[in-house]
């Protein structure tokens, strides 16, 4: 089938098989930050944006995003050094496999929920699983994130 | 100090937050074959025909191997030094297949769609034998899940394939049966924990091709890039000089990729088509035939005077090492050894363990390696014991935990050099203020809090078998480049190692490069397994560096003419204590790559023949529901003391990483399967592991003692950190319920139907 999106800010148009998946169609367009972790739509992995909303993309099949915007990990580099950095100095990255996805949520979660409490980001992000860090470096990387974010803002 | 004990970010942290293409899939070449294997139904059967001829017409199919077409080489997939104490068990495809999964058939194709395809019309007729599932009874048991004649074990562990014997021995010390006979209190209790997987995010994957040199090149998710060099070479058959293994960024380890799991499959492939080919394991497969922990049986005895003081310790661990014996006769050792040195006073000591093939999964290396199951027993027990003597387990621990400068006979005869456990004890108390929470209180809303607590040691290394090796040299411009042979799989190694070098080479970390696992350039390292890397690896980064020291002060003295002795190098230059003139480490660079410089290099390796143990004190506040059984784990503190912390946010992480891994073994994890030995906990759906809902606050602090024979004073920290959740939650179950669980997970649904027995 015939598919034609804008991904990461570019128009791109493919033939596509109808039961391709939009992670591995991402993929194939160079798009690794992308990355499979489960099948089973429970690790967070692989979250991207259709039309600004963080969805799995292991639960979306490319011909969906027909007509529509992706945008990865790789569209928004600049966010993902900001708020990547807050991570860097927890050394809450760790293994690093599971960064893109969280931080394509956080920056979600950022746009959608003023001030969050502890226990909002805990359930905005409890489908981003982790293995290496207890998630307590993620909350501090989070919370230190918002709040410069925050003072950024009110200082403007 | 500038720059060890610093919390300095990962040298690879702003490529892994911005997702950059790291990991061996990213990297793979895009026209790799896509390798998948056809699996065994059955957990026990011998394949009588296979025919692959109609697969073989699948368009794209490229090739399709079966036992018939690999080496009959047996070896085993276990990453250890040779010679290695698993048994060679293991082929890569076998006519006898052992558990459900095992390999039946290899397929190799241009695209998914077609291997899929070819999967699902290999004919094969399988001669299906009933399954020896029950691990209680695999010893001597009538059916035998290796008899083939060409099994063998290389080194003495015990092992007899003719008695489904994987391993076996026992560990001795004055006479247990006489000091329990004295004892006014004993504790007998038997101790289950299940199979888990390290469900680590980025699952097995290899990709592999020939080089310009027609050399086999595995590119792998790996900890043991060197054992899979080796490994590779007995099992493809082929001279080790064939085979260079490089390892990428990790996705995560935790002990399963200290094992050949996904390697084989892509190699073979390659080495028969000479076309690259890469093997990612879906989940579902990292799941079912991966390398979990051993799932264990813990019969523990201790007896203490009627004062509390233990005097005596007997544990017998059964240990199920699956279809396979990775890691199996090793693991076992540690449930003992690494347990009840934590008691290093008692008088007497017996330490017994068999461990037995049955046919399911084979299990392997994971975080904790044995120690978390002997821990999980052996400090339940020590909890129970408190409980007999109505003392606070606390108290208990004061009174006969090992000290500084305690020999630990179990333990070796090694002496604890570097003990901070009372430190420890101390400031985890006061963190979670047990002595206002100990041991419970019922809240208005019918809930009980209560506290719990252990203690858990692990090792540094595998005394005189690990062995660690880097290169430093010099380029010019007056960098360094540490070449590594220690994987880093997100641990943070490839930074804290250049955190020493810095330190000792008086720069700052910015100015050395280092150089990951390839097996062609990097000095040899058993791997990073075995809580070694910053103990022995460290160590060799810190002999270097003084060999490095020698010939820069060298070559200074040279350029300004002056005696080596007359001369000192403090990181940017050598100067002249005579004349006060100076060289640049810049110019020494330069020098070194000019005609009549020498090339400034040094390599050292190190071993030891000691592995100080780290210490911790792990205490639990948990939140129980009386109607449903319900734990939430409110807080946890972990107070460690691995010696000095070489970077205190890595040590962090790894702390808070481990506690919660450790909280998913004792509340959730859980591998079962069915009647026929097939796996049921195929997904996150069914193999729950913690998510940030399932956890309240994890605090962590340190209290450092300094390891005399280490880095910097440091000992190990990976390990040691999943070791306590288990045993402090059963205590603050304990304590909340009147009820101790034995079996891990503590469910809430065994927690409440225990309850209602209890009542009854």
């Amino acid at each position: 089938m015939q598919i034609k999106l804008k991904l990461n800010g570019k128009l791109v148009q493919d033939e596509v098989a109808p039961d391709k998946i939009l992670l591995d169609y991402l993929r194939e367009k160079g798009c690794y930050s992308v990355k499979r972790g489960c099948d089973t739509a429970n690790c967070g992995l692989c979250t991207v944006y259709l039309n600004q909303k963080p969805v799995l993309s292991c639960s979306v099949l490319a011909v969906q995003a027909d007509g529509k915007e992706v945008t990865t990990l790789e569209g928004i580099q600049q966010e993902a050094e900001e708020f990547g950095a807050f991570l860097a100095d927890q050394g809450a990255e760790q293994c690093g496999y599971c960064s893109p996805g969280l931080i394509m949520n956080v920056l979600a979660m950022k746009r959608e929920l003023m001030n969050p409490t502890e226990q909002q980001i805990k359930a905005y992000l409890a489908g981003n699983l982790c293995r290496c860090t207890g998630y307590m470096g993620q909350m501090r990387a989070i919370q230190n994130y918002l709040r410069k974010e925050q003072t950024d803002e009110s200082s403007q | 100090m500038k720059a060890v004990n610093k919390p300095i970010r990962k040298k690879d942290a702003m490529a892994l937050v911005t997702g950059k293409p790291v990991y061996t899939d990213d990297i793979a070449p895009k026209d790799c074959l896509i390798v998948k294997v056809l699996r065994s139904p059955y957990a026990n059967a011998m394949i009588e025909e296979i025919n692959t001829t109609i697969a073989q017409k699948v368009p794209g199919i490229e090739c399709i191997l079966t036992w018939q077409d690999t080496p009959n080489t047996r070896f085993t997939m276990a990453g250890q030094s040779y010679p290695e104490p698993s048994p060679y068990d293991h082929k890569i495809l076998d006519k006898h297949l052992r558990c459900v999964g095992d390999p039946v058939a290899i397929v190799a194709g241009v695209d998914e769609k077609s291997v899929d395809r070819a999967l699902s019309i290999i004919k094969v007729n399988y001669q299906v034998l009933e399954p020896l599932l029950d691990f209680t009874k695999a010893k001597d048991h009538a059916i035998l899940v290796h008899p083939e004649s060409d099994w063998k074990a290389l080194c003495p562990v015990g092992a007899d394939n003719q008695r489904n014997l994987c391993a076996s021995g026992e560990f001795v010390s004055g006479d247990v049966e006489a000091q329990l006979k004295m004892c006014a209190h004993v504790i007998e209790q038997t101790y289950h924990t299940k199979q888990n997987s390290q469900a680590m995010m980025e699952s097995f994957c290899t990709y592999t091709h020939l080089d310009v040199y027609g050399r086999l090149n595995i590119v792998s998710s790996t900890q043991v890039p060197f054992h899979v060099r080796r490994i590779l070479a007995n099992a493809l058959d082929i001279p080790k000089a064939q085979i260079r293994v490089i390892k990428p960024r990790i996705g995560g380890g935790f002990g399963a990729k200290q094992s050949v799991v996904s390697e084989v499959f892509p190699a073979l492939v390659t080495m028969k088509t000479k076309k690259p080919a890469k093997m990612i394991f879906t989940r579902t497969e990292s799941f079912t035939n991966g390398s979990p922990r051993h799932e264990m049986q813990i019969k523990v005895r201790i007896g203490a005077d009627k004062n509390g003081i233990i005097k005596a310790i007997h544990m017998y661990t059964l240990s199920n090492a699956g279809a396979y014996g990775e890691h199996g006769p090793t693991t076992v050792g540690l449930t003992g050894h690494k347990a009840m040195s934590l008691y290093a006073g008692a008088e007497a000591y017996r330490f017994e363990y068999d461990v037995v093939y049955t046919n399911t999964m084979g299990g392997g290396a994971y975080r904790g390696y044995g120690a978390t199951q002997g821990i999980f027993a052996l400090e339940s027990a020590v909890n129970e014991l408190a409980a007999k003597l109505k003392m606070d387990p606390v108290k208990l621990r004061e009174l006969n935990m090992t000290a500084q400068g305690q020999i630990m006979k179990t333990y070796y005869g090694e002496v604890s050099n570097s003990n901070a456990l009372d430190r420890c004890l101390k400031k985890a108390k006061q963190m979670i203020d047990w002595d206002n929470k100990y041991p419970c209180k019922e809240l208005e809303n019918g809930k009980i809090r209560a506290v719990g607590m252990a203690l858990a040691m692990q090792g540094s290394g595998i005394s005189n078998v690990d062995v660690g090796s880097v290169e430093i040299k010099l380029n010019d411009d007056g960098f360094y480049t540490l070449m590594i042979g220690a994987s880093d799989m997100g641990t943070g190694c490839d930074t804290i190692l250049a955190q020493m070098a810095a330190e000792c080479l008086d720069c700052d970390v910015d100015n050395i490069v280092v150089h990951g696992v390839d097996t062609d350039q990097s000095p040899y390292d058993t791997g990073s397994y075995a809580s070694s890397t910053t103990y022995i690896t460290g160590m060799a980064v810190v002999k270097t560096c003084e060999k490095i020291r020698e010939q820069i002060v060298r070559q200074g003295a040279d350029m300004l003419n002056c005696a080596e002795d007359q001369v000192e190098f403090d990181g940017k230059q050598v100067i002249c204590l005579q004349t006060q003139q100076t060289i640049s480490l810049q110019q020494i660079g330069y020098q070194s790559v000019m005609g009549g410089g020498r090339c400034i290099t040094a390599s050292e390796s190190h071993f030891s023949p000691v592995s100080p143990p780290p210490f911790m004190v792990g205490m639990v506040e948990i939140e129980l529901d009386k109607q449903t059984g319900q734990v939430d784990v409110i807080d946890y503190v972990a107070v460690v003391d691995c010696g000095t912390v070489v970077n205190p946010n890595l040590a962090r992480i790894q702390t808070e990483g481990g506690i919660l891994q450790g909280i998913g073994m004792a509340l959730m994890e859980d591998v079962q399967y069915d009647k026929k030995g097939r796996l049921l906990n195929r997904s996150f759906m069914q193999y729950k592991i913690p998510t940030r809902l399932d956890v309240g606050n994890i605090r962590v602090d340190f209290e450092s003692s300094y390891e005399p024979t280490g880095p910097f004073g440091a000992k190990s920290i990976g390990e040691i950190v999943i070791n306590t959740p288990a045993p402090a939650i059963a205590n603050a179950i304990y304590h909340a319920s009147g009820l101790y669980l034995r079996t891990l997970p503590m469910t809430a649904e065994k927690i409440a139907m225990g309850m209602l027995k209890h009542e009854d």
